[in-house]
């Protein structure tokens, strides 16, 4: 029988993973952006198991709010990596350094 | 076999698909391929969604996740010109910190889960069919019911992506022309066009030159 320690156990580990790619793949700034995608699939996922275990709408509610964001970051982002590509003609992190954080 | 011990063998294997293809997203090399496996990773969670009953959120994440924004993403991607093997070096660098940080986070999390989950919570019944509703319609009834507001701002916050993103990519290039539409609205056409009054016939030619026949350029 599946339970909810199912779900919770897979969002722990599909986050772990995203937060590995995000410390493993420093100069590609797409892998980011889709590891980030991976972490708020791992959220989501929480979500819906929570949703459907405590019988609560809300849940499920929220992943749809969270999918709707994350489209809207995700073309902000793609955007943002086109302009910062046709001006600086590379995606690698260590080279977009001129704020000098 | 019991429907139970099904559902628990479809949960593993969708499982598995999902942390390898999640696992094949940070690993290759080539950025083309990571993000098929991303397509991937979320239509196999888009299967867990519906063993959870989920349904419409399951169909929601293949249409607007693998069709919408992760063919935006395959098309970056292949618009961009990347070097993938200079993308790539650096991997082996900073591959022991990856894992070590990702080890120690997933080993918390799982304490944490397991104190909590000694006895397997089982998940009940699917609240929607309870309510007999479809998972939709149950969906549906709290959207624009409780949370109409959220949902007309997440409407707005749509919308201003989609300006901010071609906002963003626009630009001007100053070696083509464009027509602007509210010149060529406001023009006059007094502006371009003088009619001159002519007479209808022709005048006599002046006395002293030959008769020549009209056109032939005069010397």
């Amino acid at each position: 029988m599946i339970s909810l320690a199912h779900y919770i156990v897979l969002g722990a580990v599909l986050f772990c993973i995203a937060v590995a790619g995000l410390f493993i793949n420093r100069k590609n700034v797409i892998v980011l952006l889709m590891s980030i995608e991976l972490m708020l699939l791992a959220v989501n996922m929480n979500f819906v198991a929570f949703s459907r275990f405590l019988g609560d709408v809300s849940g499920q509610v929220f992943v749809f709010f969270i999918l709707t964001v994350a489209a809207a970051e995700a073309a902000v982002g793609l955007a943002i990596l086109v302009v910062l590509f046709r001006t600086r003609s590379t995606i690698n992190i260590a080279d977009i350094d001129s704020m000098k954080g | 076999m019991n429907p139970q011990t099904l559902q628990l063998i479809c949960f593993y294997a969708f499982a598995m698909v999902t942390v390898v293809a999640a696992l094949a997203v940070i690993t290759l090399k080539n950025t083309v391929h990571a993000v098929l496996a991303l397509v991937l990773t979320f239509f196999s969670a888009a299967c867990l969604w519906m063993l959870l009953d989920a349904e419409f959120l399951a169909l929601v994440l293949v249409v607007v996740y693998v069709g919408a924004v992760m063919v935006l993403f395959l098309f970056v991607v292949m618009m961009l010109d990347i070097d993938q093997e200079k993308m790539h070096e650096g991997f082996v660098k900073f591959l022991p910190v990856g894992v070590v940080v990702a080890v120690v986070m997933l080993v918390e999390m799982l304490g944490l889960i397991g104190v909590h989950a000694m006895h397997a919570q089982d998940l009940g019944v699917n609240p929607a069919t309870a309510a007999s509703l479809s998972n939709t319609a149950w969906l549906g009834h709290a959207l624009y019911t409780k949370f109409l507001l959220p949902f007309e701002v997440a409407a707005l916050i749509l919308t201003v992506g989609l300006v901010a993103a071609v906002a963003l990519t626009l630009r001007e290039r100053h070696d083509t022309r464009y027509e602007s539409a509210s010149r060529q609205v406001k023009v006059n056409p007094r502006d371009r066009v003088r009619l001159v009054k002519m007479a209808a016939v022709r005048s006599e030619p002046p006395a002293g030159t030959d008769e020549k026949p009209a056109g032939e350029p005069q010397s």
